[in-house]
């Protein structure tokens, strides 16, 4: 989905790293994210992480002041759905992210910039797993130019 | 177009002398050709200035809003599209259905007063008269015959629901047909066809020359928060600057706040001075919602609207599961 535009020149791709911020949720997916950690779990170390109450506490704001910034990809994560500690706030959020995703990729942002996951406390594994599914594909996608405010 | 005028009259009379509004908000003539004004009635002796025409583009909702028309039971005047955002008003409760007597109009397809300009630049416009589906434009040594189909708004083109989904009082019998001549469904199949280098690109053409007056934030019927996004300074979400990135935020955050209310009046672009067309992201906003939830928006007053809303077997094939 990406063009040579995108792509990283062959010098730099040997040392570009992307940057990735991530929101994880308080209850679930950051307490994913400390297992992994105390587990010694290993996962690429991309993304930067944002403590947030809940995935509904993420504005879609967030998301687009991120890439705006020049964070090359974004991760929002929150408890399963049934498991918020807030009953729905990650429903609430999955409509909202459907939605922002939808709209930044009819306009052109390519799919793997924004991505969303439900991790909960117990999932330390997963939380890895996540993270380096996002960080490969945000590889591949390169340097985030889009929206980016020079 | 004679009679529904009167017929409008004269339900606005009624209410007016059984005091069943205080306050009739309609269209009057305007100073230019082509063009109404909002007109507020509140006595008896007013009603004459009320019109009804192919030219009332102006979508009324936007006035029950003001603080002065807030306590008052009033009656306005909507076609189809100002019906529907009128719904999503009070589904969102924003609109108090008790306290607004809704006039609802057959619609006549509303014209293109930039089509007409266009048709006759550069002479100017000095007069104009819509017969049945003929405009006759009059200018100064000129006079000429123009088909009103091809005339009418891009948006009235697609339109669905020329006659009111709600209203307490219906003006006319008959709905009158109007041609649904554009097919969004496959607009935006083509366009999504594309690559995200071409899409990114035709939105950067396309907005480029936004110059963020937000006129199509102040034109929509559904923007009514007393405090926009775009006007906070802490935090300031959106750079004042016209850089295109700053630009783009704007709109893709616009877009996401009517997504799952906007009704594809074409306001927006209407007032658009850049005359920039922001419908096929509307377009594609009304297809989101309908994919996905099944759910369209401004059809029923006692629908939650989409975004505030959940439901468990909400579709999410867009999550990570990290495999």
């Amino acid at each position: 989905m990406t063009t040579a535009e995108e792509h990283p020149k062959p010098e730099e791709e040997k040392t570009w790293e992307p940057k990735i911020l991530a929101f994880l949720c308080n209850w679930c997916s950051y307490a994913g994210a400390d297992l992994a950690g105390i587990s010694r779990i290993q996962y690429p170390p991309n993304i930067r992480i944002v403590r947030v109450p809940c995935s509904g506490r993420v504005n879609p704001f967030y998301l687009i002041k991120s890439l705006q910034a020049g964070w090359d990809g974004v991760l929002v994560s929150g408890c399963h759905p049934g498991d918020c500690h807030y009953i729905s706030g990650n429903l609430v959020a999955r409509r909202r992210f459907a939605i922002i995703k939808d709209i930044l990729e009819f306009m052109g942002i390519a799919p793997g910039r924004l991505n969303f996951s439900w991790v909960s406390a117990a999932e330390g594994e997963k939380f890895s797993k996540v993270v380096k599914e996002v960080v490969e594909k945000v590889k591949k996608l390169g340097p985030n130019k889009k929206l980016v405010k020079e | 177009m004679e009679s529904l005028q009167n017929s409008m009259r004269e339900i606005v009379r009624n209410l007016l002398t059984e005091h069943k509004i205080d306050l009739a908000i309609g269209y009057e003539k305007g100073t230019l050709p082509l063009r109404t004004s909002p007109c507020f009635v509140t006595k008896e002796g007013e009603i004459q200035k009320l019109v009804w025409n192919s030219c009332c583009d102006l979508d009324l909702t936007k006035y029950l809003f003001k603080p002065e028309n807030q306590n008052k039971k009033i009656g306005i005047i909507v076609k189809g599209c100002d019906a529907r955002a009128l719904t999503v008003c009070i589904a969102e409760k924003q609109i108090e259905r008790n306290k607004t007597f809704i006039i609802g109009m057959p619609c006549l397809g509303i014209i293109d007063k930039k089509k007409v300009e266009a048709a006759v630049a550069p002479k100017e416009i000095l007069e104009v008269k819509v017969i049945d589906d003929q405009i006759i434009v009059k200018g100064k040594d000129f006079e000429r015959t123009l088909s009103k189909k091809d005339y009418l708004q891009t948006s009235c083109l697609a339109c669905r629901y020329n006659n009111p989904p709600i209203y307490d009082a219906l003006v006319g019998g008959k709905p009158l047909e109007l041609p649904s001549e554009i097919d969004w469904d496959k607009i935006i199949a083509e366009f999504e066809a594309k690559s995200p280098e071409e899409r990114w690109a035709y939105f950067s053409e396309l907005l480029k020359d936004c110059i963020k007056c937000y006129a199509c934030r102040n034109a929509c019927p559904l923007c009514y928060c007393k405090e926009c996004f775009v006007d906070q300074t802490q935090p300031q979400w959106v750079g004042k600057t016209t850089d295109i990135s700053d630009i783009m935020f704007y709109h893709i955050v616009r877009a996401f706040h009517v997504a799952g209310r906007c009704t594809g009046c074409g306001a927006c672009t209407r007032a658009c001075p850049m005359n920039i067309d922001l419908r096929l992201l509307s377009k594609k906003l009304e297809k989101i919602i309908k994919d996905r939830y099944n759910l369209e928006a401004g059809l029923n007053p006692e629908e939650p609207p989409a975004m505030g809303a959940h439901k468990a077997e909400d579709p999410q094939e867009f999550i990570t599961e990290g495999h």
